[in-house]
């Protein structure tokens, strides 16, 4: 089984996000359950969304304490929550942000880490240029699909074409794909970079 | 169809493939996108021969379903939490005069202290009211549960509640099999009421019913919840004939054959137990599991059966009958009573409190060694509780629980669970 925690803001997608991330699974014929943290949901506030993934049906209720993978949609939340708490040892993390992990902060933190695992992207200056609002919750998807393998980025499009249609539909998969890219063209060229040194 | 969808929407879909013809309905969390769901579908015209009637509360919303359910239409509603206890009054008319409503609990807990999340206090302090109620343990068996509510509170002239665990499952993304319109109209045949308000044949529905009659007509009302016990079986093999899987039933086992250890709950949280039951049966614990579908009428008979042979039994509740302990546990110990077998009380997940994997292998293994109280709270948190004993000791004035309480926890907001 495969866990993900989504951490962001009311406001952001964050509970769509986990709900779309386990459409996507679904469309890979596996199974899925995305919940949120069942808070009063306020714009702005902390809000944490989970979606589990596994080739058999999932029973299990509890909210996801040991993720394989973060996906932070608001890197100000580093500093106010514990987004870290439980993470597997060489989980996948995700960031949207247009700073380094070093400029975040966070090298010391997440030394000694596979860094093929650590990945940001600017996914609110993609959605701001592809939806025309800052709703990052779609590129990051596409995003991690590109980081961590575990969905396709046809299987996040589809998703994007359950959850909206026309216009906006299009605009999201535009932003899925382009950080999708972002995210492999960053991944190469790390790989060139270490083939190099 | 396989669908990857919210729990809300496949109940709501399951209802509208009933063709309910009144839908009644006051928003309160986390029932709401169930009945906007179903207002979308009339709306829509997806949802034809059905009226959306938009109420100013509970109370006016069971009221509304019970004239419509009287009228002969097909009545629905939903409800959580203090909107459940709004309309208690009118949740006993209902029941007490025969009407095969059906409505959805989308389980919650009771304030005060306002809580919005999710435990099983709503649903059980309407366990007397003379409503079915039925549990399910994920969105598959609530979307299934609701139509066989249809045809078997139609069948008993009893109204139904189909209970599912709010957020939890109401607001879950997970796969569920939505059903086509042809094998639900197989299943559920048209309403055909026992009695009905008609100009053409007028009666008159509701009489008072002085000391000579009103034990009669009370005794009725429990010999017909009775035969549900007979019937829910039957309804439970038809669906299956037809829809291709199990669903419904009185009680299910799981792993309980050779159990000397059989853990008892209702809802959602079986599947998490099971995990636990699974990983402690890989290293040779006799562990089993009793999941409770029907709770009204209480499946006695069956209960006894399923445990006659553990050696203990641990009921895990997701309430709290205050001064007296669990009520679930009540009607399990009350199964059991003249069986040789020890039984704990276990209160678990009150407002929400996560009930996680960890804590039920502490817990499980404590039972194992007999070595938990009658009664006991899972995780609670006996600092907290001292702090407030102590303060209230010290000062009269000591000030409101909730409030002093959210204080010596502090920040929450910064926890994932």
């Amino acid at each position: 089984m495969f866990q993900v925690r989504i951490h962001g803001r009311g406001g952001q997608g964050v509970v769509t996000a986990a709900e779309m991330l386990s459409i996507a699974a679904f469309e890979e014929g596996r199974h899925a359950q995305a919940f949120p943290s069942f808070g009063s949901e306020r714009t702005g506030a902390p809000v944490v969304a989970f979606c589990r993934i596994a080739d058999k049906e999932i029973r299990l209720r509890e909210p996801i304490m040991e993720p394989d993978a973060l996906i932070i949609q608001d890197p100000t939340l580093l500093h106010q929550v514990d987004v870290f708490a439980g993470l597997k040892r060489d989980g996948y993390v995700l960031i949207n942000t247009n700073k380094t992990f070093e400029e975040l902060g966070l090298s010391d933190f997440l030394k000694g880490w596979d860094p093929a695992r650590l990945r940001t992207v600017s996914a609110t200056d993609i959605s701001i240029k592809c939806v025309g609002r800052p709703v990052p919750n779609v590129p990051l998807l596409g995003g991690f699909a590109a980081v961590s393998g575990i969905i396709r980025l046809e299987s996040v499009i589809k998703a994007i074409n359950d959850k909206f249609s026309g216009k906006v539909a299009e605009g999201n998969i535009a932003a899925a794909t382009t950080a999708y890219n972002a995210v492999m063209r960053a991944m190469e060229a790390a790989k060139e970079g270490v083939a190099h040194a | 169809m396989l669908k990857q969808t919210e729990g809300s929407h496949a109940v709501a879909e399951a209802v509208a493939l009933c063709r309910p013809e009144v839908i009644c309905a006051y928003p309160i969390s986390p029932q709401t996108h169930i009945v906007e769901g179903l207002g979308g579908m009339v709306k829509s015209g997806e949802l034809k021969n059905c009226e959306f009637i938009n109420v100013e509360s509970e109370f006016a919303a069971m009221s509304v379903a019970i004239g419509s359910s009287a009228a002969g239409a097909r009545t629905y509603t939903a409800t959580a939490s203090q909107g459940l206890l709004f309309m208690a009054e009118a949740v006993y008319n209902a029941s007490g005069l025969g009407l095969p409503i059906v409505m959805t609990v989308a389980n919650r807990a009771i304030g005060a202290p306002i809580n919005i999340w999710n435990d099983h206090s709503d649903a059980l302090s309407q366990r007397d009211s003379g409503w079915l109620q039925i549990f399910a343990e994920t969105n598959q068996e609530a979307l299934d549960l609701h139509i066989q509510a249809f045809r078997l509170g139609e069948e008993l002239s009893l109204p139904v509640m189909v209970c599912m665990d709010g957020f939890i499952l109401t607001h879950a993304y997970e796969r569920v099999d939505v059903p086509t319109q042809e094998q639900v109209d197989a299943y559920l045949p048209p309403y055909e009421p026992r009695q009905v308000l008609d100009p053409a044949d007028p009666v008159s529905i509701g009489a008072m019913v002085g000391p000579e009659a009103f034990m009669e007509v009370r005794y009725l009302a429990h010999a017909k919840q009775r035969q549900a016990l007979e019937r829910i079986p039957e309804y439970a093999a038809e669906f299956r004939a037809i829809f291709g899987r199990d669903s419904g039933g009185l009680v299910h086992t799981y792993r309980a054959d050779d159990a000397e250890t059989i853990v008892v709950a209702m809802g959602s949280v079986l599947g998490t137990i099971k995990d636990v039951v699974d990983e402690m049966r890989a290293d040779g614990h006799k562990v089993g599991v009793l999941g409770i579908t029907l709770f009204r009428p209480f499946p006695t008979a069956q209960v006894r059966d399923a445990l006659q042979h553990a050696k203990r039994v641990v009921v895990l509740e997701k309430s709290l009958a205050v001064g007296s302990g669990g009520i679930l546990a009540t009607n399990v110990r009350a199964a059991i009573s003249a069986l040789p077998i020890d039984a704990y009380t276990v209160v678990a997940g009150l407002g929400g409190r996560a009930i996680t994997k960890k804590s039920l292998h502490g817990l499980f293994r404590k039972a194992m060694q007999n070595d938990l109280e009658y009664l006991s709270f899972l995780d609670l948190n006996r600092e907290v509780v001292d702090k407030q004993l102590a303060r209230e000791k010290q000062m009269r004035r000591s000030g409101p629980i909730a409030e002093n309480l959210l204080r010596d926890v502090g920040v929450v907001a910064a926890k994932i669970a």
